[in-house]
C-alpha cells in the first residue's frame, strides 16, 4: 500500500501557493518534481503523506487554490 | 542626504519619477536572489527554481495584502504600471466601446486611448477635471453613453499631487455595469487602497515609485469578483505551464506573465512593500503623514522666503508628496539644471508625460518643476533647496 501521495497542478505558482497554505496549517509535505511516470504541466508538486490526503484537498478547496489531482506514490518512490 | 558615486552630495526630490534610495531591505532581497535563488520561477522542480517561486509568491502575497486581495493570484506581474495600464486598457476593450477618461491622465493611459480612437475601435470622451486635477462628477454624468463600457481614472496625478475620489468614481461606475480601470501608479504605497471598497475592476501599480522595489517592477490587480476571462492578454507565450498545448492558459497569474519575471526585482519589491507595511513608522498613515509634513514645510518656506514663487496647487490639496511650482522669469527646466548641477538637488521639470494635465493646470507648454518627496527626505534638505532657489531667483543672468 502506497505511503505516500502526490499533488499535482496545472501551474507551479499553485504548487508553491499550495505549499505556503501546507505549513500554516502544520501538514508535513515535501516539493518534488513530478515523479516521471505521472504527467503534469507543472515541473514541481507535493509529496504528502498518504494518510492526509483528506484534509490537504480539503484545504485546497477551501483557500480556492485550483489543483489538478491526486496520485498514490508507489512504495519504492 | 546621499552620496552620489563621484562623492558628492545630493539631495534627490525625483521620487514621483522612481524612488531614491531604496530602504536597505530592497538592496538585500535582490543580492539574496540573485545569489542563493537565482532559478527560473514556475519552469522547473528544482531546488533553484522553487526557491525563485517562492520568493515570487511571496511578493505576490504581498501586494495581495496591500490592495486587500484575499487571492493571490490575482497579481499579475509586468514590467511596469504603463505595461499593465495597456494590458487593462487594450485587452478589456472590445470594438465600439465608449470609454471615459479625465483629463488629468499620464499618457501612459492617453496614448494607447488615444491610438485606439484613432484605429477606430473605440469612442474616447476626456472629462474635465478643476485646476487642482479633480475630476467634475456632474461632467461624467453627462459623459455617460449606452455604448459606455470602460472607464480609465488617474487615482493620483503625478504633476499636481491631488488624488481623485476613487470611492465615489467606484461606485458610479459599479451603478452602471462600467468596468473601472485605476492606474495607482503615484497613489501605491501612500494612499490605502481597496479594491473591493473602492470598486476597481483593473488596478495598475509601479513597484519602483511608492512601493520603493527597484525599477522593471510593476502590476495589474484584478479584483476577485471580477471575470477574468473578459480580459484578454497583450502577450502570448512560454508561462511554464499548459506546455503541451498550443494556447494560453486560462488561468490567472500564468494567462498574463508569458515569458520569464523579473524575479531579481520581484524579490525587491515584495521587501519594499513588507518595509513599507511593517518596519515604516505608521505604516502607510506614517507615509502620508511624512509626506505632508513636507510638502506643507516646502510650501510655507517657498512663499515665505521666495519672491517669484507659483505653487500649482494648494498645500492641503497635496496628499502624494509631489508639489509642482514655477519661479517667475526663470523656466523649469533652467531652474532644474541648476538646481542639479551647481546645488546636487535632483527634480524634474517639463510636462512630465502629462500634458493633458498641465493642459488642466494651465502649466501647459513649459510645464513646471516637480519635487517628488520620499520616505527619506527631510525638512532640512528642503531648507537647503528652498536657499537654493531664492539663490537662483536673486541671479542676474
Amino acid at each position: 500500500m502506497a505511503r505516500h501521495a502526490v499533488i499535482l497542478f496545472f501551474s507551479t505558482n499553485y504548487a508553491i501557493w499550495a505549499s505556503d497554505e501546507l505549513k500554516r496549517a502544520g501538514i508535513p509535505f515535501k516539493m518534488i518534481p513530478v515523479p516521471r511516470h505521472l504527467s503534469s504541466d507543472c515541473g514541481a508538486c507535493l509529496r504528502v503523506e498518504k494518510a492526509d490526503t483528506g484534509r490537504v484537498e480539503a484545504l485546497l478547496k477551501a483557500q480556492s487554490i485550483d489543483y489538478d489531482r491526486c496520485e498514490d506514490l508507489p512504495a519504492s518512490q | 542626504m546621499n552620496e552620489s558615486a563621484g562623492g558628492r552630495l545630493i539631495i534627490y526630490f525625483d521620487n514621483a519619477a522612481t524612488s531614491f534610495p531604496k530602504p536597505p531591505g530592497v538592496i538585500d532581497a535582490v543580492v539574496h536572489f540573485m545569489t542563493s535563488a537565482g532559478g527560473n520561477p514556475g519552469r522547473s522542480g528544482h531546488p533553484l527554481s522553487v526557491a525563485a517561486g517562492e520568493i515570487v509568491f511571496a511578493a505576490r502575497k504581498a501586494v495581495a495584502r496591500l490592495f486587500g486581495v484575499a487571492n493571490p493570484m490575482h497579481v499579475i506581474f509586468t514590467a511596469n504600471a504603463t505595461t499593465a495600464l495597456n494590458l487593462a486598457i487594450q485587452g478589456i476593450t472590445r470594438q465600439g466601446d465608449h470609454v471615459i477618461t479625465t483629463s488629468m491622465e499620464h499618457n501612459s493611459v492617453i496614448r494607447p486611448l488615444v491610438e485606439m480612437e484613432r484605429q477606430g475601435r473605440i469612442i474616447l470622451s476626456i472629462v474635465p477635471c478643476s485646476p487642482e486635477g479633480i475630476i467634475d462628477m456632474r461632467a461624467l454624468e453627462k459623459t455617460v453613453m449606452a455604448e459606455t463600457r470602460v472607464m480609465v481614472v488617474n487615482h493620483a496625478s503625478n504633476v499636481a499631487g491631488t488624488v481623485q475620489p476613487l470611492v465615489e468614481i467606484g461606485a458610479f461606475c459599479r451603478k452602471r455595469g462600467i468596468i473601472l480601470i485605476a492606474d495607482c501608479a503615484q497613489s501605491a504605497g501612500i494612499i490605502d487602497i481597496s479594491v473591493e471598497e473602492e470598486c476597481v475592476d483593473l488596478l495598475a501599480f509601479s513597484g519602483h515609485k511608492g512601493l520603493y522595489g527597484p525599477t522593471g517592477t510593476g502590476g495589474l490587480v484584478i479584483a476577485e469578483n471580477f471575470d477574468a476571462s473578459r480580459l484578454s492578454p497583450l502577450i502570448f507565450g512560454g508561462t511554464g505551464s499548459f506546455s503541451d498545448k498550443p494556447v494560453q492558459p486560462p488561468f490567472l497569474p500564468d494567462r498574463f506573465e508569458s515569458g520569464t519575471l523579473n524575479a531579481a526585482g520581484i524579490s525587491g519589491l515584495g521587501a519594499g512593500i513588507s518595509y513599507l507595511l511593517d518596519a515604516y513608522p505608521g505604516g502607510l498613515k506614517g507615509v502620508r503623514v511624512h509626506k505632508e509634513r513636507l510638502v506643507n514645510c516646502f510650501h510655507e518656506k517657498a512663499a515665505r522666503d521666495l519672491k517669484g514663487y507659483i505653487a500649482c496647487v494648494p498645500a492641503p490639496q497635496v496628499k502624494t508628496g509631489v508639489v509642482s511650482f514655477n519661479l517667475r522669469m526663470r523656466s523649469p527646466s533652467e531652474v532644474a539644471r541648476i538646481l542639479a548641477g551647481e546645488y546636487g538637488i535632483m527634480s524634474r521639470a517639463g510636462l512630465h508625460c502629462a500634458p493633458l494635465a498641465h493642459r488642466t493646470m494651465s502649466t501647459f507648454p513649459h510645464g513646471t518643476v516637480r519635487f517628488g518627496f520620499g520616505i527619506f527626505n527631510t525638512e532640512e534638505e528642503i531648507g537647503i533647496a528652498v536657499s537654493a532657489l531664492k539663490a537662483i531667483e536673486e541671479r542676474n543672468d
